[in-house]
């Protein structure tokens, strides 16, 4: 309905972040990702607990962080155990190129400011 | 520099940011500019509540075109007359149905020193404390400024040209 919608939709993100922070754009990914941030590697089990949401819907979250490389599992005896993947997780990086070119625009504007 | 220094400064961080400039004009003008609310709202885009002064907390809205319903808290640090001023907030505080006052802070600071020979001040900006930033807020934040962003760098580059 809103105007926006088409042109937010046809709005071309970095090739490569594409598809990290489509994997983000969720809030019970990110609450797990934010889970394995804080607490380490876990069992689907240990991470469906208190969440409401069932063990098979955990698990489709986490196969589709997995295929977006955020993070990796392994098998310990009978259950999964899922990680965070560092290297991916770097991305984020790209966060602070974001604020450093809010910086980059503040600073220009603070030198035309005081300059004219 | 020692060895460890030196690699600690090698390697990117994902906490900090840092910008040095330098700008024409006196040392004391730079200063009213930052530490004047008024004058910093002015540049920075933002219309702010009160004075500035060490541990106040000052509201501000954002006058920025598509940002202007979001209002945001500076949390005063020290304010070391044209040298140093420093303030605490939320970095990419931008949905306005979100909480952040439980989440860390970012400390972000400016330095100022004169240029020898009356050339103009520098300016260093520092931003740091992001490793204490959730990464799931961080990449949400980029994921929903990375439209926003592009229009300010536009509509810059178009004002300074």
């Amino acid at each position: 309905m809103s105007p926006n919608r088409g042109a937010t939709a046809r709005k071309v993100p970095p090739p490569e972040a594409a598809p990290l922070f489509a994997a983000l754009g969720d809030t019970t990914r990110l609450s797990l990702l934010e889970r394995l941030s804080a607490d380490g590697p876990l069992s689907i089990t240990r991470l469906s607990e208190g969440t409401g949401v069932t063990r098979q819907a955990i698990t489709r979250h986490l196969d589709s962080l997995g295929r977006s490389g955020l993070v990796r599992d392994a098998r310990r005896g009978r259950e999964r155990v899922f990680a965070l993947e560092p290297k991916r997780l770097e991305k984020a990086r790209q966060y602070l190129d974001h604020v450093a070119a809010q910086w980059d625009a503040a600073a220009a504007r603070l030198k035309a400011f005081v300059e004219r | 520099m020692t060895a460890q220094a030196q690699k600690a400064q090698d390697r990117p961080s994902t906490d900090r940011i840092e910008r040095r400039f330098e700008v024409r004009a006196p040392r004391a003008r730079v200063w009213r500019a930052i530490a004047n609310a008024a004058e910093f709202g002015a540049w920075f885009g933002m219309k702010l509540e009160g004075a500035f002064a060490g541990g106040a907390t000052i509201r501000g809205r954002l006058t920025i075109p598509g940002y202007d319903h979001l209002t945001l808290e500076m949390q005063l640090e020290r304010i070391d007359p044209e040298r140093y001023f420093a303030y605490r907030w939320h970095p990419y505080a931008i949905d306005p149905k979100v909480d952040y006052s439980t989440e860390p802070t970012t400390l972000v600071e400016f330095h100022l020193e004169e240029i020898a020979g009356g050339g103009g001040t520098a300016v260093t900006i520092v931003e740091s404390g992001f490793d204490r930033i959730p990464l799931a807020r961080r990449a949400e934040a980029f994921r929903m400024n990375h439209k926003g962003w592009e229009g300010q760098a536009k509509k810059l580059a178009s004002y300074v040209a």
